[in-house]
């Protein structure tokens, strides 16, 4: 009989990661209603101070892997680390968060564990015991519903920004044990990290995005998409064409070879809405079009359009936010 | 250096996807199949270490007959050989089955150095290649946005939310490919190497060839399978903001839309 669900946390650069507090949220939900305890996992170094915050969130118990060899995420060194700690227990099921190092993680721990991984889900629910799990495929343009074998221990990776995340409550308290690490012999490692400290927000997480296209010209002409972006708190990101053009650097790129976003607002300017690029927003919240062609495809899939040239329209819209934030 | 590229046939990025009559599997019949982006950028990662190192680029590949244009393409790029394991009693295999498939060939070839994509774009498990290394016992690197090899060693870097990691492994390892078409640029097959490609050698296996069959890497084998699958919702149909406005007006109104009824500034 399952005795648990156990919910994966990511830790980074001495906190956990947003996404691991939506893990837990949700794996909360599967072990109600499969009336089993909730177990965390948290591995970093100093993560032991921080273990308690998975409590806020639904954990009941926190298994702590705390050395310092564990700063930085090495393949080699996680997964042995977390499946020592999965291996103790007869899960019902193993959430983890399908953020960059979380997808990688869970695909090699689920080879460790000779298990099945969903990647990167939108939904998960428990059928009369089972649990089953949504996951996009060709980009966005399927869905598709995932069940696991008699027997085999269902791992499911949450994509970020999509389930829903409780509220924390500090005043519930997860008993936290610090595991023994037993660091196996690896080959590789991390040789540097260079975190944006210019306060960017993540394309990947952002609440509101302006991106933009071959539309915006030239790279220089980025500077009003970035002040809009600034008076929105918003990130911005770019087609594939602005990425080829050298106009933006290609972490920027959205769509299905580059990422994929759930923003609540997406302002595409001077994209047309190619096939691939609607594969990585399409599933925003609400959609903004800016673009001087009534017939560009963007617009069929727009809540709001905007038929103008962007660069008259992008500062005049940009002013009206302005004088909306100033009186709120 | 002994290269090998994990290389998977993918309808093309503009395909329209129906869902078959029986609720599990895509509409297949009228679909244009090409080389996995990302696994083109393998291909193209795999000549430069190539041209740095010597050696040889393997392609290797699970799929049916129609895979054999995909392994010419990359052959006609300057890649030496490739590997077909036109097996279908793989199908119906999960992630977990077809990958210890694609480590038995791989431990076939011996080779130092194994790059693949870091996900497909159909299916979009990126699970395969960390599967693959966990099989091996091998170190894997994810997502490189670039690739520089000693010979003895490889070095990636790997963006992250909000910044990058640099990443260095021993061989043999594997990597695989993150980026975009402006990162690796991808090469085009030329003529001459399109006429090369004809008669470059192309093996045709079979699971059994391995020591391995349907009971540990196909349908008998899956931990998860796929019950269902359904359109997305439609999203609903939106509004052009005109009303005869001057753009100062536009700005005004969609900021108020974007305020009142959307609520989302
Ligand atoms: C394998 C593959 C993968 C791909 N992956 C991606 C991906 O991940 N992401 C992606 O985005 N694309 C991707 N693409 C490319 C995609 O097919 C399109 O080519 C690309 O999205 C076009 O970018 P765009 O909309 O910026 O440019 P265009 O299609 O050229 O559109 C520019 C738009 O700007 C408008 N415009 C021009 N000037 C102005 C102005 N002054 N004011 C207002 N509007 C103006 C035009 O009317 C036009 O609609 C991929 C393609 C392939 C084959
Ligand atoms: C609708 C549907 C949904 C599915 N969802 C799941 C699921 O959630 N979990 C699951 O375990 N199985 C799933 N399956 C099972 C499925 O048959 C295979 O796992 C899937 O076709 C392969 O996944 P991928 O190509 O997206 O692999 P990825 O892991 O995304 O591929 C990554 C890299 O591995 C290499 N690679 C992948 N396939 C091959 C190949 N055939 N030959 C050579 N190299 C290759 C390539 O370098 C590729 O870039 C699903 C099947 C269907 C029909």
């Amino acid at each position: 009989m399952a005795d648990c669900v156990v919910s994966v946390a990511e830790f980074r650069a001495g906190n956990f990661r947003r996404v691991s507090f939506e893990v837990a949220s949700e794996a909360r939900k599967v072990a109600d209603a499969l009336n089993v305890p909730l177990y965390g996992i948290a591995v970093g170094a100093g993560v032991g101070d921080k273990a308690k915050e998975l409590g806020w969130y639904g954990v009941d118990k926190v298994f702590v892997a705390d050395d310092p060899a564990l700063e930085h995420y090495v393949p080699e060194l996680y997964v042995p680390v977390i499946a020592s700690i999965i291996e103790r227990w007869n899960p019902a099921a193993v959430l983890l968060p399908a953020s960059v190092d979380g997808k990688d993680l869970s695909a090699r721990l689920a080879a460790r564990l000779q298990t099945g991984l969903a990647q990167d889900c939108i939904q998960v629910v428990c059928d009369g015991g089972a649990v089953k799990a949504k996951r996009p495929i060709f980009a966005g343009k399927c869905l598709a519903w995932c069940e696991w074998a008699q027997g085999a221990l269902p791992m499911i990776s949450c994509r970020p920004n999509v389930m829903d995340c409780k509220d924390a409550d500090a005043t519930r308290q997860a008993d936290v044990e610090k595991v023994a690490v037993d660091l196996p012999e690896a080959r590789s490692k991390v040789l540097g990290v260079e975190l944006d400290t210019t306060g960017k927000v993540e394309l990947t997480e952002a609440e509101i995005i302006v991106s933009g296209g071959r539309g915006m010209k030239a790279a220089e002409n980025f500077v009003i998409l970035e002040q809009l972006a600034k008076e929105l708190g918003a990130a911005v990101g770019a087609s594939r064409a602005a990425v080829d053009a050298g106009w933006r650097p290609h972490s920027d790129q959205v769509g299905q070879t580059g990422k994929v976003v759930n923003p609540n607002l997406y302002i595409a300017v001077g994209i047309s809405g190619a096939i691939q690029h609607l594969a990585g927003m399409g599933s925003s919240k609400y959609i903004v079009a800016v673009n001087k062609d009534p017939e560009a495809p963007i617009f069929t899939k727009a809540d709001y359009g905007i038929v103008e040239d962007l660069f008259k329209f992008i500062p005049a819209f940009t002013e009206e936010v302005r004088k909306l934030k100033s009186t709120c | 250096m002994n290269i090998v590229v994990l290389l998977k046939q993918t309808p093309d990025t503009e395909s329209v996807i129906r869902i078959a009559p029986d609720g599990q599997s895509i509409v297949t019949q009228d679909l244009k199949w090409i080389i996995n982006p990302y696994d083109e950028f393998a291909v193209e990662a795999a000549l430069r270490l190539k041209e740095k190192h010597g050696g040889t680029v393997t392609i290797v590949s699970w799929g049916p007959q129609r895979v054999v244009e995909s392994i010419r393409t990359a052959l006609a790029m300057g890649a030496d050989k490739g590997v077909l394991l036109d097996d279908d009693t793989l199908d119906g295999g999960d992630s977990l089955g077809v990958a210890r498939a694609l480590a038995a060939v791989v431990q076939a070839l011996q080779p130092d150095i194994v790059l693949c994509g870091s996900r497909a774009v159909d299916y979009d498990l990126a699970q395969r290649g960390p599967m693959v290394a966990e099989l091996l016992g091998w170190p894997h690197l994810g997502l490189a946005v670039s690739l520089d090899s000693d010979g003895s060693s490889v070095t990636i870097e790997r963006p992250i939310e909000g910044g990058k990691v640099t990443m260095h492994a021993s061989l043999p390892a594997l990597v695989t490919m993150g980026g975009s078409h402006a990162v690796w640029n991808p090469r085009y097959a030329s003529l001459p190497g399109i006429m090369k490609a004809k008669k470059k050698p192309l093996e045709m296996k079979k699971l059994g060839d391995y020591g391995l069959s349907a009971e540990e890497c196909g349908a008998p084998a899956a931990k998860i399978r796929m019950v269902s699958l359904e359109m997305p919702p439609e999203r609903k149909p939106g509004r052009i903001i005109d009303d005869g406005l001057d753009t100062e007006g536009k700005a005004a109104a969609l900021v108020k839309a974007l305020h009142e009824e959307a609520k989302v500034i």
